[in-house]
């Protein structure tokens, strides 16, 4: 506890310098701004913003400025959601379930409110969570042999795979053409420039930000223009912003439960928010004596996912932090940025970097507070944007996403480059395939190749060391266990319903 | 042979397709052995795991002909017109970018987009292109300080 308590507060001095609050409060404020814009989630804002963050010295700033607009966006997303009943990203679905039609009733400042507040506790105690998981799991992973890091991400893949929405063998199938994708580029045993068909900027490999740009960039731009129906926004009706007695009265549990459900499927490779605000949702209508009023606008259908969604954001840090391996498409991201930074993210920067490691878990309490502050007062200002229309936002995004892309290397072919994954992305939506997954075994395909390199090269090609080594063995069996569990009827009919929200 | 869910068959054959595709220009190079893996070995385990993949999940779509359901999961039509403008404005931009500089490629983005929107109108395309020519030059010029060029290369030089 007291050892706790010293981190933190390691943490809290490098993250209450003036340079450092300043940077947070740009990285929430570009990421509510950024993840208001419906049809836009966290994952292409921080594409999006990343090269904002390549001139800055300090890596400690970039990441706070990164996790900033990480949960900027997620809380932007869900003020979208309310009052659009548009979700701006996957785990902000739920909320437009319940949200938008608190809206319609006049409720959608009461239903922000708690979404905020909600929220604001669910990071406090996933902050807590963090500080004081995070050094057992790094002593447990210096512990880890090339066989268990191996064996590990087979299960974070295994994991994101069950998650997805829709078949699992379709998600499988994609993880395995990210971890395809990943092997384009020179191979760092042998030096060959694989795939890369005699064209110099292949040789290092495909851009993580031109895949990311391509595939939930652009292409959810294509299909939002493909829909013409009109959504209404319920920008007038905000008037007061206070919940009712009766409203807070009910919002307490729920936040309670979600926030505890939501820290734990975070920690989980694979899960994240999304499956943290589905799994709240339906545990909310599940325990409720009037689950009929779910769907029609019930504040705890706002509350508890809301908290869930939160908590799990957060909490997905943890086993990029402690373990170096990204479990979301985010927490990839964020890996692509620390080693712009030249930090290799693993088990060793909690100890070698104490000020970034505890500065930035520090700094994600002191960003949802300045969200608190950012979306309550302020939530004029985020209506006033949704009330331009989707033709002049989306010229926008795109060249956003275009300059983005070009500064990654100031280079026109990282701009280029996003085309197929575009057209990838699309073809993705139209034939039922989740995205998500590829960018997930994108960034663990030559990470995954190298340990299983090496795991056999120790044990001479013999490929019982997986079995053969009590933690590997324990992580392929877990991942066995899960993939058995999703072949049950019982379980597929259960996760399909979660996924649907009723 | 009736067809039960044509979004499956055909991202079978996709995934089929890079299976085969990664397996077939893996052949380049050296194999190795599992003590000694070579560039080629790790692509063609997972080329050949996502042509199995790919190939249960078209099989899957098809379904057998005493079949019930009428019509099955059909695909949904393409919108021609928004993607192709869509990925027509990126080209564009990046093509005409390092030697008309960001000012002309930003309004060459923003005016072969926006007819992508069935709500086009010119006068809101008009505002904002004037809009985000402000906010590029701002944000990205002067305050990222972005390292490209500014105007066509027969101007400036």
């Amino acid at each position: 506890m007291e050892l706790l308590l010293s981190n933190l507060a390691t943490g809290f001095s490098a993250a209450a310098t003036a340079q450092n609050l300043m940077y947070c409060f740009i990285g929430v404020t570009l990421g509510t701004l950024i993840g208001v814009l419906p049809g836009i989630g966290p994952l292409a804002t921080i594409a999006m913003l990343l090269p904002a963050t390549y001139r800055m010295t300090d890596p400690t700033s970039a990441l706070i400025m990164l996790a900033g607009i990480y949960y900027g966006a997620q809380y932007g997303g869900s003020t979208t959601a309310i009052l659009v009943n548009l979700p701006g990203e996957s785990s902000s679905v739920v909320t437009t379930l319940d949200g938008y039609q608190m809206a319609r009733r006049g409720r959608a400042g009461p239903a922000l409110a708690v979404a905020a507040l909600g929220s604001f506790f669910a990071g406090t105690v996933a902050t807590f969570l963090i500080a004081a998981f995070a050094p057992p799991l790094a002593e447990l992973a210096f512990k880890f042999g090339p066989a268990e890091y191996f064996s590990l991400m087979v299960l974070g893949l295994i994991a994101a795979v069950v998650l997805a929405h829709g078949s699992v063998i379709k998600a499988l199938a994609v993880v395995v053409l990210g971890l395809l994708l990943g092997m384009i580029g020179t191979d760092v045993n042998s030096g060959v420039a694989r795939f890369s068909f005699d064209i110099p900027e292949l040789s290092d490999g495909i851009e993580f930000v031109a895949v990311a740009m391509g595939m939930f960039g652009f292409a959810e731009i294509i299909l939002n223009l493909e829909q013409r129906d009109k959504r209404e926004v319920f920008t007038s009706k905000v008037s007061g912003l206070f919940p009712s007695a009766g409203e807070l009265r009910s919002s307490v549990w729920p936040v309670l439960r979600g926030t505890t459900l939501g820290s734990f499927l975070g920690i989980l490779p694979g899960g994240g928010a999304v499956l943290a605000s589905f799994s709240a949702y339906a545990l909310e209508k599940k325990i409720s004596r009037t689950p009929e009023r779910f769907g029609k606008g019930a504040i705890e259908g706002v509350a508890g996912p809301e908290a869930a969604n939160n908590a799990g954001a957060q909490t997905s840090f943890i086993p990029m932090l402690t373990l170096g391996i990204p479990t979301t498409p985010v927490m990839a991201l964020m890996v692509a940025a620390m080693m712009i930074h030249n930090i290799q993210p693993g088990p060793q920067v909690m100890t070698s970097n104490p000020t970034l490691f505890w500065g930035l878990i520090a700094s994600m309490w002191v960003g949802n507070l300045f969200l608190v502050i950012l979306n309550l007062p302020l939530i004029g200002i985020w209506i006033k944007l949704l009330t331009v229309p989707y033709r002049m936002l989306f010229p926008a995004i795109l060249l956003f996403c275009c300059i983005g892309a070009y500064s990654i290397n100031n280079n026109v072919f990282d701009v280029f480059m996003t085309i197929p994954f575009a057209i990838l992305g699309y073809v993705f939506k139209k034939l039922d395939c989740e995205a998500a997954p590829l960018l997930l075994g994108f960034v663990l395909g030559k990470l995954m190749e190298e340990y299983l390199r090496r795991a056999l090269t120790i044990s001479r090609g013999d490929p019982t060391v997986f079995f053969t080594r009590p933690l590997s063995a324990t992580l392929l069996a877990l991942a066995a266990a899960l993939l058995l569990l999703v072949l049950l009827p019982s379980f597929s009919r259960t996760r399909e319903q979660a996924f649907q929200g009723d | 042979m009736h067809i039960k869910n044509q979004r499956d068959l055909w991202s079978g054959i996709l995934f089929m397709g890079f299976g085969l595709a990664f397996v077939f220009f893996a052949r380049d190079y050296t194999m190795g052995t599992a003590a000694k893996m070579g560039p080629a070995y790790f692509p063609t385990v997972l080329g050949g795991v996502l042509t199995v993949l790919g190939a249960v999940i078209s099989i899957n779509g098809i379904g057998r002909s005493g079949d019930s359901s009428e019509t099955g999961v059909r695909i949904d039509p393409t919108g021609w017109r928004e993607l192709l403008l869509i990925l027509l404005a990126v080209v564009a931009f990046a093509a005409t970018l390092p030697s008309m500089g960001i000012i002309v490629s930003i309004v060459i983005l923003i005016w072969l987009s926006s007819p992508a929107s069935h709500e086009f109108k010119v006068k809101d395309t008009l505002i904002a292109t004037v809009v985000l020519l402000v906010l590029s030059y701002l944000v990205f010029v002067r305050g990222l300080e972005l390292q490209f060029p500014f105007l066509p290369r027969f101007i400036s030089s």
